[in-house]
C-alpha cells in the first residue's frame, strides 16, 4: 500500500517528521517497505530565470542565455528552441548529475562560447519523455527555489506493508486513523457531505440471489451523474496516482482508484449509454462470459458473483469491470456502483481466474460493509468537481451487512494478557481514537467495534489494539518463573538416542549432510518408495516430487555430486525422517551413512601408512553397530541376516535383526543396477538404522553391576577349521560358544582364507577361544576337554573340520 | 713365568680385548684367555705344582692378571653392546616429520542445523521447556484451521503449502508449512502448564535466494494460567543473549499479525554490518528474525481449553537462519546442498557438544 505525504496529511494533522512516521508506522504493525522522497534525485536542480536570449556567433540553432540561478547571473549556451528571455525553467549548476543524459555537468566551452551549467527538459530529469524544448515553470515560481517543489516531485511517498487483517489501512484515512491513535497528531474531520439528487436515478438495480446465496453482494448503491464532460484528471490528481504506482486514465476512472485508495473504497464506473435495462447484481451461469478491463476475456461460472444487465455480462463483482461498458473520453453520463461482495467468493472468484486487482485485494480482506453510500457520495461529489453534470437520486438496493457484534470487554484483560497497567481513561482513549465505542462503568464495558475493523471481534483483539499502539517496548520483562532450581533434563528417550547416534557417526568420520525429504520419483520407486499418495499435488520440480522411501537415495546423490567436484573419497551421513505413508506412525526416522571411494574408520584414500579399503560391507557394518551399540545394543545382542533389500549388492549385504520380526537396520554395498540409476560411477557402500524400531529401553539405576573380573588367568586356544565356503562365520562361531557356556568367555575370528592348501569350494576359518576358569585353574585335560567339546560342536553345526 | 713375562702376556691380552671390534672377537679373547685352555687358565692349573710359598705369591700374581683381563672384557662387552644398540637404533630411523593420518575425529563432522538445534535445545531446556514433535505430513485441521486459519483465509495463500492428493475422507493432507501444528499436538495430549519447544522441517512451494522449499523452525509455546507478554519478552531476550553469545541484543517489536496468536509480533534484532559479517548486539541496523505472540483464543478452543482460564504465549524462528546469523553463512540453499566443501567448512567437530557451562560455541 503506497500513499503520498501530502496525500496523509489531507486526513492526519500533524508536525511529524518523515522519519517518525515511518517508525512509528512499523512500530504500530504497519511495516514500512520503503520510503521514496522523488526530491533526494533532484537536490541540485533549482528554479532560474531566462533574463536575456541571443543568438550564438556561430551556430545557427543555439543560444546564448543569460540565467539568474538566484545566487548569481550566468552564461548558458542552449539548443532549445522554447528558450526566451522572461520564462522560468528548471536549472542544472556545473557539478550536477543529469539522470536523463548520465552525465556530470563540467564548465564547457560550445562553438567558442562559454557555458556553465544548463537549461534542462523533463526527459533529461526523467519525469517524462517531454523533449520539445526545455521546462516551462509557471512565472510564479521563486527564483533559485528547489525545482522539486516547484515541479510538485516533493511528496515523499510511503510504502507499507499491510496484514491480511488490516483492510482498513488499505485506505490512507485507516493509516492516518491508526497514526492518530498511536499519538502522532490528529484525524482531520471528514470532509464529504452527501449530493443531493436533482432527478430519479433512471437505471434500475436488482440484487438476483436466493436466499443461501444472497451474501455475495447484499448491498448495491447506484445513481447516475448525466452530462459530464470526461476527459483527463486534474493534474493534482494524476501527480497522486501517478506517484503510487497508477497510470491516470481518465477523470472518471481515477476518480474510482483515487477512492479506493483514499478510503479502502473501491467503486465502478459504467458509460450509462452502454447499458440495457436493469443493472443486476447475480451468480454468473455456465457459458457466459465477458471481456474484462484488462483486455482478456473470462469465462464465469456459477460459483461467481457477477454484475450484468439485461443482455450480458459486464463484470466480475468486486474483482474486475468489463470493457464494453467501460468509461471513455467520450462518456457522457456515468453510472456508479458502490457495492459490497463477499470476501469469501471474491477471493475465490480471484483464484479462479488468476485476476489480481486492487478492488479484489481490498473486498477479499473485508471492506467497511457501511461504506457503500458513503462511496458513492464521495465519488459523485468529486465526478461534479471534475467533469461537472447532474447527479440523480440514490439507488439502495438490498441491505448493508452488519459490523461485528459488540462484546463484553473487560479491561483486566490488558494486564492479565500483556503484563501492562494503563488507567482506564489512557485505554479508553487510545481505543476511542480507533473508532471502538466503549460504553458502560468500571471494569467490564460493552465494546463496540467500528464497521471498518473486521478484525475486531473478540476482548484479545482490543488487546492488541491497546499494546500495539502503546508499545512492546513499554512492557517490562518479567522473568518466567523457574519450575526447579536445577534445570531437569528434558529431552525424552528417542531425542537422547537420536543424538547419541548423531556424535557417533561423526565421531566415525561420516560428514552429516541434510538433504530433501522430497526426491524425484524413479529414485523413490529404486527404494521401494514412489506410492501415490506420498506424491506431492503440487511439487516444485519433478526432482522435489515424492516422498522419500530412505535416506539413501539423497545421500548417493550428494555422494556422486561430490565425485563429480573431485572428491575421490569420502563418507557422508544423515538423521531424518522418511515415509511410508502419509499417517503420522508411517512417517519414521532413520539413522543413514554412505560411504564412497576409499573410505573406512581409519580415514580415506591413500596414505603412505596404507591405503584405506574401497568401501565395502565391512567398514559400513561396523557404522552401523557401532551406532546400535551406542544405542545400547551390543553385537552379541542382534543378529545378521541376509535378507537386505534389492537394492543392495545380493551377496554382500545383511540385515541387522532383533528376533525375527524385528529389522533393525541394513547395510551392505550397493547393487551396480541401483547406482546405474542413479548415476553413480564408483562402488558405494550404506547403512540405514530405524530408530523406531528399537526396543525400549529399560530404565536402569545409575548404579552399576558389580564387576565380575576373576583372578584366575583365563587361557586361549586357538582352532582352524575347514568349512564350506558359504558357511557363515555367525553359524561356526556360535557353535563353538555353545560347547562350553560355563568356561568359554569369548570367541573372536582371526582369519578368513581360502586359497592355496583349502580346496575349493571350502574356506578356512580360525578362531580364538578363551577359556575363563573360575573357581580354579584348569589342568590340561580340562582345557583339552573342552577344545574337543569346541571341534565336535563346529563339526555338527558346520560340518567343518579341523585344518 | 717371571713377572716380566706375565706382564707382556696381561698386556698381549689386553691388547686382543681392546681391538676386538665386535662381540664374536671379544668372545674369542675371552676363550684365549680365560676359556678352559686360555692362556690364563693354562697359568692357573700350573699352581698345583708349584711350591707353597711359590704358589703364594705366583698365584696372587695371575689372579691380578685374570681380574684385570675379566675386569677389560665385561667393560669391552658393554661398549660394544653400546655401539651395537646404537647401530641398530641408527639403521631404525624413521622420518617421523611423514603426517599421520588425523583420524575420525578430525573427519566428521555434525551439520549447522543439528548444531544449532542442540544449542536452542540447551537454552530452552535451562528455561525448563522440553522437545515436542510432530510429523511433517499434517492434516489440513492441525496445520491450519486449528490455528485459527480457516479455510477461505486469505493467510492461507501467503503460506505456499505443498498438498498431497485428496484422500478417500477428502481430505487434503500437506506438508507442515510451520512447525505450529506441534503446539496443537501438544495441546490436544498433555494439560497445562505447558512449556516446549517443537524443532523441525517446515515446508513452503518456495524457491530462490533466500528461499528453499525445505527448511527448519523452532516453534516455541508456553501454557498455563498467567504467562504474558512480559514473560514472551523476557524469554526471547534471553535466548538471544545466550544464543548469540553477547552480553546485551538490541531488539524491537513490532506489532504484526498471525491468525494464531493475539496480541501479535514480529520481532528484530540491532546489528551491525561489518565488512560482510553481521554483527549482532552491535549498529544500529535492524533485521527481522522471528513472529510471536500470545495464543489466541480460538487456538485455546480449537484444542478444548478454555481461554478464560489458560493463556500464553508462543513463538515460531526459523533454525537456518538463525544459524546464517551466528555463523556467517551466505546462502541457505547450499544447507541441503551436500557439498562437502562446504559441510567441512561450516560444519562442527564431532565432539564439540554445546553445553551452558562450557559455552555454546
Amino acid at each position: 500500500m503506497k500513499f503520498t505525504l501530502s496525500w496523509l496529511k489531507e486526513h492526519l494533522d500533524t508536525d511529524a517528521s518523515v522519519v517518525e512516521i515511518a517508525d512509528t508506522l512499523t512500530l504500530i504493525g504497519l511495516e514500512i517497505e520503503d520510503v521514496i522522497d522523488p526530491a533526494k534525485a533532484l537536490e541540485g536542480f533549482r528554479v532560474a530565470e531566462v533574463v536575456s536570449a541571443g543568438k550564438h556567433p556561430d551556430a545557427d540553432k543555439l543560444q546564448v542565455l543569460q540565467v539568474n540561478t538566484g545566487k548569481e547571473m550566468l552564461q548558458v549556451v542552449c539548443g532549445a528552441p522554447n528558450a526566451r528571455a522572461g520564462m522560468k525553467g528548471v536549472f542544472a549548476p556545473v557539478g550536477a548529475y543529469v539522470p536523463g543524459i548520465d552525465f556530470t555537468l563540467t564548465k564547457a566551452n560550445i562553438r567558442g562560447v562559454e557555458s556553465s551549467g544548463m537549461m534542462v527538459s523533463e526527459r533529461e530529469l526523467e519525469i517524462s519523455d517531454e523533449h520539445m524544448g526545455i521546462i516551462e515553470l509557471p512565472s510564479k515560481s521563486r527564483v533559485g527555489s528547489s525545482a522539486a517543489k516547484a515541479l510538485g516531485l516533493d511528496d515523499v511517498v510511503f510504502d507499507i506493508a499491510i496484514t491480511p487483517n488490516r483492510p482498513d489501512c488499505l485506505g490512507v484515512r485507516g493509516v492516518a486513523r491508526d497514526l492518530a491513535a498511536a499519538g502522532l497528531g490528529k484525524l482531520k474531520k471528514d470532509p464529504v457531505k452527501p449530493v443531493k439528487g436533482g432527478f430519479d436515478n433512471p437505471v434500475p438495480v436488482k440484487l438476483e440471489f436466493d436466499k443461501e446465496t444472497k451474501d455475495a453482494c447484499p448491498i448495491f448503491v447506484g445513481r447516475l451523474v448525466r452530462d459530464v464532460r470526461n476527459g483527463p484528471s486534474p493534474a493534482w490528481l494524476q501527480a497522486r496516482l501517478k506517484a503510487i504506482g497508477l497510470r491516470p486514465i481518465n477523470a472518471l476512472v481515477d476518480v474510482t482508484n483515487y477512492i479506493s485508495y483514499d478510503r479502502a473504497r473501491p467503486l465502478h464506473v459504467y458509460d450509462a449509454d452502454k447499458l440495457s435495462g436493469a443493472i443486476r447484481a447475480r451468480l454468473g451461469k455456465a457459458g457466459e462470459s465477458f471481456e474484462a478491463l484488462d483486455g482478456k476475456a473470462y469465462k464465469v461460472d456459477e460459483e461467481m458473483c457477477v454484475i450484468a444487465d439485461d443482455r450480458a455480462v459486464l463484470g466480475l463483482g468486486g474483482v474486475m469491470g468489463g470493457e464494453e461498458t467501460g468509461c471513455t473520453e467520450e462518456t457522457t453520463n456515468v453510472f456508479i456502483e458502490s457495492a459490497y461482495f463477499d470476501p469469501k467468493r471474491t477471493a475465490r472468484t480471484g483464484r479462479t481466474l488468476n485476476i489480481l486487482s486492487d478492488a479484489r485485494f481490498r473486498f477479499e480482506r473485508g471492506i467497511d460493509p457501511q461504506s457503500a453510500e458513503h462511496g458513492i457520495e464521495q465519488a459523485t461529489g468529486m465526478v461534479l468537481e471534475l467533469c461537472g453534470g447532474e447527479a440523480s437520486n440514490v439507488t439502495v438496493a438490498g441491505r448493508a451487512p452488519k459490523a461485528n457484534k459488540p462484546f463484553r470487554f473487560d479491561l483486566r484483560l490488558i494486564g492479565r494478557l500483556s503484563g501492562l497497567s494503563l488507567f482506564h481513561r489512557v485505554i479508553v482513549r487510545k481505543l476511542a481514537a480507533l473508532g471502538v465505542g466503549l460504553e458502560g462503568e468500571g471494569h467490564v464495558l460493552k465494546a463496540v467495534p467500528p464497521s471498518w475493523r473486521p478484525d475486531l471481534s473478540i476482548p484479545a483483539d482490543l488487546v492488541e489494539e491497546v499494546v500495539r499502539l502503546t508499545g512492546v517496548d513499554k512492557i517490562p520483562a518479567t522473568p518466567l518463573p523457574r519450575l526447579s532450581g536445577i534445570a531437569k533434563p528434558v529431552l525424552t528417550v528417542a531425542q537422547k538416542k537420536t543424538r547419541a547416534v548423531r556424535r557417533l557417526l561423526a565421531a566415525r568420520g561420516l560428514v552429516e549432510a541434510v538433504t530433501w525429504s522430497f526426491i524425484p520419483k524413479d529414485e523413490a520407486v529404486l527404494f521401494g518408495g514412489g506410492q501415490d499418495e506420498l506424491a506431492l499435488d503440487n511439487p516444485i520440480s519433478t526432482e522435489l516430487s515424492q516422498m522419500r522411501p530412505s535416506l539413501l537415495p539423497g545421500l548417493i546423490s550428494a555422494a556422486k555430486r561430490n565425485r563429480d567436484r573431485g572428491f575421490a573419497d569420502g563418507a557422508l551421513f544423515e538423521l531424518g525422517q522418511a515415509y511410508r505413508g502419509l499417517k503420522p506412525e508411517e512417517q519414521f526416522v532413520a539413522a543413514s551413512g554412505v560411504r564412497f571411494g576409499q573410505s573406512s574408520l581409519d580415514g580415506a584414500g591413500r596414505h603412505w601408512s596404507g591405503a584405506a579399503p574401497d568401501a565395502g560391507w565391512a567398514a559400513v557394518k561396523a557404522d552401523a553397530m557401532a551406532a546400535l551399540e551406542a544405542l545400547g545394543l551390543p553385537q552379541s545382542k542382534v543378529q545378521i541376516t541376509r535378507d537386505a533389500p534389492e537394492w543392495f549388492h545380493p551377496g554382500r549385504s545383511g540385515a541387522i535383526k532383533l528376533g525375527p520380526k524385528v529389522t533393525l537396520g541394513v547395510f551392505g554395498e550397493l547393487h551396480p543396477d541401483t547406482l546405474a540409476a542413479l548415476d553413480a560411477d564408483t562402488p558405494m557402500a550404506a547403512f540405514e538404522i530405524y530408530l523406531d524400531n528399537l526396543p525400549p529401553s529399560k530404565r536402569k539405576s545409575t548404579a552399576k553391576a558389580a564387576l565380575d573380573a576373576s583372578d584366575l588367568q583365563a587361557v586361549t586356544r586357538d582352532f582352524a577349521f575347514l568349512v564350506d565356503a558359504d558357511t557363515d562365520a555367525r553359524t561356526l562361531v556360535r557353535a563353538a560358544s555353545g560347547a562350553d557356556k560355563k568356561l568359554i568367555s569369548d570367541v573372536s575370528v582371526f582369519d578368513e582364507f581360502t586359497g592355496q592348501g583349502v580346496p575349493d569350494g571350502k574356506k578356512s576359518l580360525a578362531i580364538e577361544v578363551t577359556l575363563q576358569p573360575r573357581d580354579k585353574t584348569l589342568t590340561d585335560e580340562e582345557i583339552d576337554a573342552v577344545a574337543e567339546k569346541v571341534v565336535t560342536g563346529v563339526a555338527k553345526a558346520t560340518g567343518g573340520t579341523l585344518r | 713365568m717371571s713377572a716380566s713375562e706375565l706382564d707382556t702376556l696381561k698386556a698381549e691380552l689386553l691388547e686382543a680385548i681392546a681391538s676386538a671390534s665386535d662381540l664374536t672377537t671379544l668372545e674369542d679373547a675371552r676363550v684365549g684367555a680365560l676359556g678352559k685352555k686360555g692362556r690364563v687358565s693354562a697359568l692357573m692349573q700350573r699352581l698345583g705344582t708349584m711350591a707353597p710359598e711359590e704358589r703364594k705369591s705366583y698365584g696372587q700374581a695371575v689372579n691380578a692378571v685374570k681380574l684385570a683381563v675379566s675386569e677389560a672384557i665385561e667393560a669391552k662387552r658393554e661398549t660394544l653392546a653400546k655401539a651395537a644398540t646404537a647401530a641398530r637404533l641408527a639403521a631404525e630411523r624413521a622420518d617421523v616429520t611423514l603426517p599421520v593420518r588425523e583420524g575420525p575425529l578430525a573427519e566428521g563432522r555434525i551439520h549447522p542445523v543439528s548444531q544449532v538445534t542442540e544449542e536452542l535445545t540447551e537454552i530452552f531446556a535451562d528455561m525448563g521447556f522440553s522437545i515436542a514433535e510432530g510429523p511433517d505430513i499434517e492434516t489440513d485441521f492441525n496445520n491450519f484451521t486449528a490455528l485459527n486459519i480457516p479455510p477461505e483465509h486469505p493467510a492461507r495463500q501467503d503460506h505456499d503449502t505443498f498438498y498431497f492428493a485428496e484422500g478417500p475422507d477428502g481430505a487434503r493432507p500437506v506438508l507442515r508449512t510451520h512447525t505450529s501444528p506441534v503446539q496443537i499436538r501438544t495441546m490436544l495430549a498433555n494439560k497445562p502448564p505447558l512449556r516446549i519447544i517443537a524443532p523441525g522441517r517446515v515446508y513452503r512451494c518456495d524457491s530462490d535466494q533466500t528461499h528453499t522449499p525445505m527448511f527448519h523452525q523452532i516453534e516455541g509455546l508456553v501454557i498455563d494460567e498467567e504467562t504474558h507478554l512480559g514473560h514472551l519478552k523476557w524469554v526471547l531476550e534471553e535466548f538471544c543473549k545466550a544464543f548469540f553469545e553477547v552480553p546485551e541484543v538490541k531488539m524491537r517489536f513490532r506489532a504484526s499479525h498471525f491468525p494464531f496468536t493475539e496480541p501479535s509480533m514480529e520481532v528484530d534484532v540491532g546489528y551491525a554490518k561489518v565488512g560482510d559479517e553481521i554483527r549482532i548486539g552491535e549498529g544500529d541496523q535492524w533485521l527481522e528474525i522471528l513472529g510471536c505472540g500470545m495464543v489466541h483464543p480460538n487456538v485455546l478452543k480449537a484444542v478444548d481449553l478454555d481461554p478464560k482460564k489458560y493463556q500464553g504465549f508462543a513463538f515460531g524462528v526459523g533454525i537456518d537462519r538463525l544459524a546464517m546469523l551466528k555463523y556467517g553463512m551466505p546462502d541457505l540453499r547450499a544447507f541441503f546442498a551436500g557439498d562437502l566443501r562446504w559441510l567441512k567448512h561450516y560444519g562442527f567437530a564431532p565432539l564439540s557438544v554445546p553445553t551452558l557451562a562450557g559455552g555454546l560455541s
